[in-house]
């Protein structure tokens, strides 16, 4: 898998809300994106998805998922992708499953919907559980019945049952507390060093990035302002705004001022 | 943790009957339209005169006040009014079963689509809506009855094409707060078609509404039904109508009171049932209201 972006702006209206240079993600690879709230970073991951469109945007550019081209895909072509290949894991993490149907009919009905037979989706499902450390209990359950981490790491099994190949997760640990933010990302780690999933990270928490990401982007205001390896990025940081977001880190030992 | 959610859900179940529970006034509106409902499908055993309901007419036996024989009395032709009360819960049990039922089938679909799709869609749908309910629904009613015919068909009919701009409203509410809901966004990011999401997971979401409100409706269709049978534009002798027979009776309810009066109270029975039980549903399936009782 390889996703390259390039050129890429997203516009509602005359309003430009995202403007990338340049993206690359390869497997087994983690893309930090950073920035503040409406700085377009899940505009960007919507867009990745062709899902902008149906927003009314309009999408200039070029996203390439292994050399095929997203933008002007036609809508039938990317509702196979998405799911398939690129599957998408949200902020909160109850309210992203429908509330009337159980863990397990939905896995079932996502891996019918993506054409895997009956026998073996409930096969994929039970071991995709295994993986995020999730009993197969779960499935039998309906969504208000899992915690937040639970219900976090149930939308990564599914993206894995699915077997898809980049995961892109938009803010997966801002609402979760402390220790259950680092059991998703121990699963996130995990499964991109063993699976060699590609994961598109968005979140405003840099200490998060800084542990999980190769590759950090740095958004604001839709604007790409800095993008490199990501130690060399909070280490050494270019940009006057991407030296603010770093000195606003809380550090250990720190003085409180 | 897991404690925590299983008490949860034991809650959550039992809410509903225990919601009723405490509740006699939903309880015997339930009761009585049960009674209502094994009436209407068990008439032809119940009823002392089964072919009263039909053509069947004794002249000679016309205006009896209530006896054993005739527990509700005869009507002007010698009808017994019992059995014809009876096979009248069929007529209007039916009646308001279709028109809601072709009320919800038109009109959700329309509004759940107006409430997911919102611009330009919405806007057409919900202004044809607009012009449905621009008239006051009774004199719609009259005016359809009037051109297509008398009958209880052409009712059932002009009654529904009243009634569905209710439902698209409700509808559309309730899918335009679905639609933004977080679960339907990952439901696209799953690679799902719009009409699957619609199916299965927004109109789902959107149905609760929709029954509180058909319950609470089928009174009111019953009570519509009888005020155009009543005033000649719904069914026609001999069918068996609440509407209709009290308007026969009316002529001369000062001196056989009968007539008119059991239909009446069939009408109001009926009526009230519906919704007591729209009442103690709506109570029990809004999640956002706690009972105190």
């Amino acid at each position: 898998m390889k996703l390259e972006v390039r050129d890429l702006s997203v516009a509602f209206g005359e309003q430009t809300v995202v403007r990338i240079e340049a993206l690359d993600l390869s497997d087994g690879e983690v893309l930090g994106l950073a920035g503040e709230s409406g700085s377009g970073k899940s505009t960007l991951a919507l867009a990745i998805l062709g899902l902008t469109g149906q927003m009314g945007a309009t999408v200039a550019g070029s996203i390439q998922l292994d050399g095929r081209e997203l933008v002007g895909m036609p809508e039938q072509e990317l509702r196979i992708i998405r799911g398939r290949r690129i599957a998408m894991v949200f902020q909160s993490p109850v309210s992203a499953f429908n509330p009337v149907i159980r863990i397990g009919d939905l896995f079932l009905r996502a891996l019918r919907h993506h054409g895997v037979e009956r026998a073996d989706a409930r096969e994929r499902a039970n071991q995709a559980l295994r993986e995020v450390f999730l009993p197969p209990e779960m499935l039998a359950r309906y969504p208000h019945q899992l915690s937040g981490g639970q219900a976090q790491r149930a939308a990564i099994a599914l993206a894995i049952a699915l077997r898809s190949e980049l995961l892109i997760a938009d803010e997966p640990t801002s609402a979760l507390d402390v220790t259950v933010q680092a059991e998703v990302i121990e699963v996130i780690r995990r499964l991109q060093v063993q699976e060699r999933l590609g994961v598109l990270f968005i979140s405003h928490d840099l200490a998060v990035l800084g542990e999980l990401s190769d590759t950090l982007v740095v958004l604001r205001a839709g604007e790409q302002v800095e993008s490199g390896p990501a130690a060399q990025v909070l280490e050494a940081p270019q940009h006057a705004y991407t030296r603010e977001l770093v000195a606003s880190m809380p550090k250990l030992g720190g003085a409180l001022s | 943790m897991t404690d925590v959610a299983t008490a949860v859900t034991t809650r959550r179940r039992l809410l509903v009957p225990e919601a009723l529970r405490g509740n006699y006034l939903v309880l015997g509106g339930g009761l009585v339209l049960l009674c209502l409902v094994l009436v209407a499908v068990f008439a032809p055993l119940l009823a002392p005169f089964p072919e009263d309901a039909a053509n069947a007419t004794h002249a000679a036996n016309g205006l009896q006040p209530p006896s054993s024989a005739h527990w509700f009395g005869t009507d002007q032709v010698g009808r017994d009014i019992f059995s014809r009360v009876l096979y009248g819960t069929r007529v209007s049990l039916e009646i308001s079963a279709l028109v809601l039922i072709a009320a919800v089938a038109v009109g959700v679909p329309l509004g759940v689509a107006a409430g997911y799709f919102g611009g330009f869609i919405d806007d057409v749908i919900m202004r044809v809506t607009d012009v449905f309910l621009a008239f006051p629904a009774l004199l719609l009613a009259l005016a359809l009855a009037a051109v297509l015919g008398a009958s209880a068909e052409n009712a059932t009919l002009a009654l529904a094409i009243t009634w569905w701009p209710w439902y698209a409203r409700l509808a559309r509410g309730q899918a335009a707060s679905v639609a933004g809901r977080q679960y339907i966004e990952s439901a696209r990011a799953l690679g799902l078609s719009n009409f699957r999401i619609i199916g299965r997971h927004v109109l789902p979401n959107s149905l609760t509404p929709v029954l509180v409100q058909m319950s609470l409706d089928a009174g009111g269709v019953i009570i519509t039904v009888a005020g155009l049978s009543f005033l000649g534009l719904g069914a026609q002798d001999p069918t068996p109508e609440w509407g209709l027979m009290v308007a026969h009776g009316q002529a001369f309810f000062t001196t056989h009171w009968w007539v008119a009066t059991f239909p009446g109270v069939a009408i109001l029975l009926a009526a009230m049932a519906f919704n007591l039980v729209g009442d103690g549903l709506r109570e029990a399936l809004d999640p956002k209201r706690v009972i105190f009782r």
